[in-house]
């Protein structure tokens, strides 16, 4: 419950003002909470600024015997057999956690052909990578993971489990999370350790990305967490370093999975009993899909051009340096209403609002109309002829100067250093 | 076919702004909607019954005031609307929230097909969908942009990053669904009328109504806590760089560089 210290409140209502859920109002300049409306996100405590507010949580289970879970986990992710980048990124960030706990990183790989590709990771300072190959873990399904992994947990019992948060982890980390009663957070783009206490703190957008959250789960095991692609740094890897790939032999059928443990050098049997569950999906086909023409909303990555671009063959320019980057080509209103791009591309109050990562505004002056659009980028980059331009004003780095000049350079210095 | 959609009420957070010199959220006007991915799941669910036959029902989790989605959501076609609402409830995070529904769920009846929206705007944690489906012990088909369903057969197309797959199971099962999925039709007045007319279409239960474990809800029951909250900064460094075409490229790639973006 929320509780409110009646002798430290000041009746400043900043609680007020910063309650998401209209849970707070003052009554003779004190706070009030309706415990109602209070969801006990804890914003008020934060913003309070004379410790007037605590959440207090009552233990009201016996706490489960954590002291035997030990080491950090990551459940790689394949698709095709082919290991996706967010793996190795959660390598990286791993090793760095696993050097602060004085513990060991492990990699778990499912798959049907992934031997060769796993060993990659040994770069990656893992000091165990588990391979599990089965024809039926060719395809991720949410069942057959499931089932794997939480064996898996339950016999080597990692104190911290991370996964992409892609679709598919996405898809699996609940599922596991709900089996093994632990704690999940969703799509972290920080995680670090909390040195006294040796647990993961888990940062990560709420509130539509208004807010960032840390959140910890300390009671339960393992920790888990679902990791956003494209935050985390991937390590250089180091070829210098190998080691021994480990396999764990699975068999599935619909009566039951076994797995077979091989756990330096001792065979291990697990059974699973599946006679629950005839509740199998069956993927019929995989595609892949040209990317979508333009998707502004999505783009990590955005290189805007706007009535400085010139002409609509200086528009290959913007679209050149954009196709480098991996990213999509934006552009403002006027000229779309000029016809050198089509509208799908605007981006604007009339537009589209976009947040990349990165945002491009090339000879944009940054008009209100294109600012609504954009302004929330995490980073904006505006090249303009003229020092009083506006958007300048909302930029992180902006370069004076001819963008037919500057853009083919900053173009060609992005190819080099691929 | 029976059929129940969840869905979450949910502060609009487009219209949430932040005050930038306390660095905290303002939440003054910014109004309280139906999760937008569940209202596609609702959509789906509704033209479902419309085709098919059958029954939707509506369950919710959430203070008293959700029952405005509710009304909401039985002016779009939901026949039946329940809100589990207990103080005991606050705080939980996504895997009490999915026990709480899920033992819900239970109470209310046995379902062919449970909709969710795949996430809600103020979590974004797209957890409690396959978390209700563990705790059902049924199967689940996330992120689906196109379903057909016949007789006892679901097919889904379900998006991945870059294309989709086609997953098949039979009933019962969980979906959660994302946008594109439908075009979500508007609430109809006269069944706001009617609605008033008709006292029960949203029954309310608290912990008194329904089975659960009292030592599995809330917040004391939630093996995760916020341990900190902050308002990202949005500090503008501005920095202006004048000097030749190719100094400017330099040090441009110096600083996305030591900022590590690219």
């Amino acid at each position: 419950m929320l509780k409110i210290f009646e002798d430290k409140c000041v009746g400043c209502r900043v609680c007020v003002t910063s309650c998401p859920f209209d849970a707070l109002t003052m009554n003779n300049d004190i706070a009030v909470v309706d415990t109602e409306k209070c969801t006990m996100c804890g914003i008020c405590v934060k913003d309070c600024k004379f410790d007037a507010m605590e959440i207090r949580k009552e233990q009201i289970k016996e706490k489960q015997d954590i002291s035997d879970y030990k080491g950090i986990w990551i459940l790689a992710e394949q698709r095709n057999n082919k290991l996706m980048d967010v793996s190795f990124e959660l390598c990286s960030e791993g090793r760095k956690l696993a050097d602060e706990l004085n513990t060991t990183l492990s990699v778990v790989v499912l798959g049907s052909d992934i031997k060769e590709e796993a060993k990659e990771l040994f770069a990656y300072k893992t000091d165990h990578v588990y391979i599990i190959e089965n024809d039926e873990l060719k395809d991720y399904r949410t069942e057959t993971y499931t089932f794997v992994i939480c064996d898996l947990i339950n016999k080597f019992k990692p104190e911290i489990v991370l996964l992409g948060a892609t679709h598919n982890g996405r898809d699996l980390g609940p599922r596991i999370s709900a089996r093994l009663n632990t704690g999940l957070t969703a799509d972290c783009t920080k995680l670090a350790i909390d040195e006294e206490r040796n647990i993961l703190l888990q940062t990560r957008p709420a509130f539509g990305g208004n807010l960032m959250a840390t959140i910890i789960c300390p009671d339960h095991r393992p920790q888990m967490s679902t990791v956003r692609p494209g935050v985390m740094e991937k390590a250089d890897p180091d070829y210098s370093k190998s080691g021994e790939i480990e396999e764990i032999e699975v068999e599935i059928n619909s009566e039951n999975i076994e797995s077979h443990i091989t756990d330096s050098g001792k065979i291990i049997n697990l059974k699973s009993d599946l006679s629950e569950i005839d509740i199998f999906t069956t993927i019929k086909e995989i595609v892949k899909e040209a990317k979508a023409s333009v998707n502004l909303e999505d783009a990590e990555i955005i290189v805007s051009g706007g009535r400085g671009v010139g002409s609509p063959e200086n528009f290959e320019l913007i679209k050149d340096l954009a196709s480098v980057l991996g990213g999509e080509v934006g552009a403002s209103r006027a000229v779309v209403d000029e016809g050198w791009v089509e509208k799908p591309h605007q981006v604007g109050q009339t537009g589209k609002t976009v947040k990349p990562r990165v945002y491009f505004a090339c000879g944009i002056s940054g008009a209100i109309q294109h600012k609504a659009g954009m302004e929330k980028s995490n980073l904006i980059i505006a090249i303009n002829t003229d020092p009083d331009a506006p958007i300048f004003d909302i930029c992180d780095y902006g370069l004076v100067g001819d963008l037919k000049k500057i853009v083919p350079l900053v173009t060609k210095a992005f190819e080099d250093l691929k | 076919m029976n059929i129940l959609v969840c869905v979450k009420q949910v502060p609009d957070t487009n219209e949430v702004k932040i005050d930038e010199e306390n660095g905290t959220l303002i939440r003054d006007g910014v109004p309280s909607i139906i999760n937008p991915e569940d209202k596609i799941a609702l959509e789906e669910a509704v033209s479902l019954k419309e085709e098919k036959g059958g029954r939707v029902t509506v369950i919710s989790m959430g203070p008293p005031q959700a029952k405005s989605a509710l009304l909401e959501a039985y002016a779009i076609g939901a026949d039946e609307c329940i809100l589990l609402s207990d103080r005991a409830f606050a705080g939980s995070d996504t895997w009490a929230t999915s026990y709480t529904l899920a033992q819900g769920i239970k109470q209310a009846g046995n379902f062919d097909i449970i909709f969710c929206g795949r996430q809600a705007i103020d979590g974004d944690t797209a957890q409690v969908g396959p978390q209700i489906a563990e705790n059902l012990g049924i199967p689940q088909i996330t992120y689906v942009k196109a379903l057909e369903v016949d007789g006892k057969k679901v097919r889904a197309k379900r998006a991945l990053e870059d294309g989709y797959s086609v997953v098949e199971t039979t009933l019962p099962v969980l979906l959660t669904v994302i946008e594109g999925l439908n075009k979500p039709r508007y609430p109809s007045i006269s069944r706001i009328v009617s609605a008033f007319k008709k006292e029960d279409y949203i029954k309310v239960w608290t912990t008194e109504d329904f089975e659960v474990d009292k030592t599995k809800l809330g917040l004391d029951a939630s093996p995760t806590q916020v341990y900190d909250t902050f308002v990202p900064k949005n500090e503008k460094k501005g920095e202006i760089f004048e000097g030749s075409d190719k100094e400017l490229v330099k040090l441009l790639l110096e600083k996305l560089k030591t900022e590590q973006v690219l």
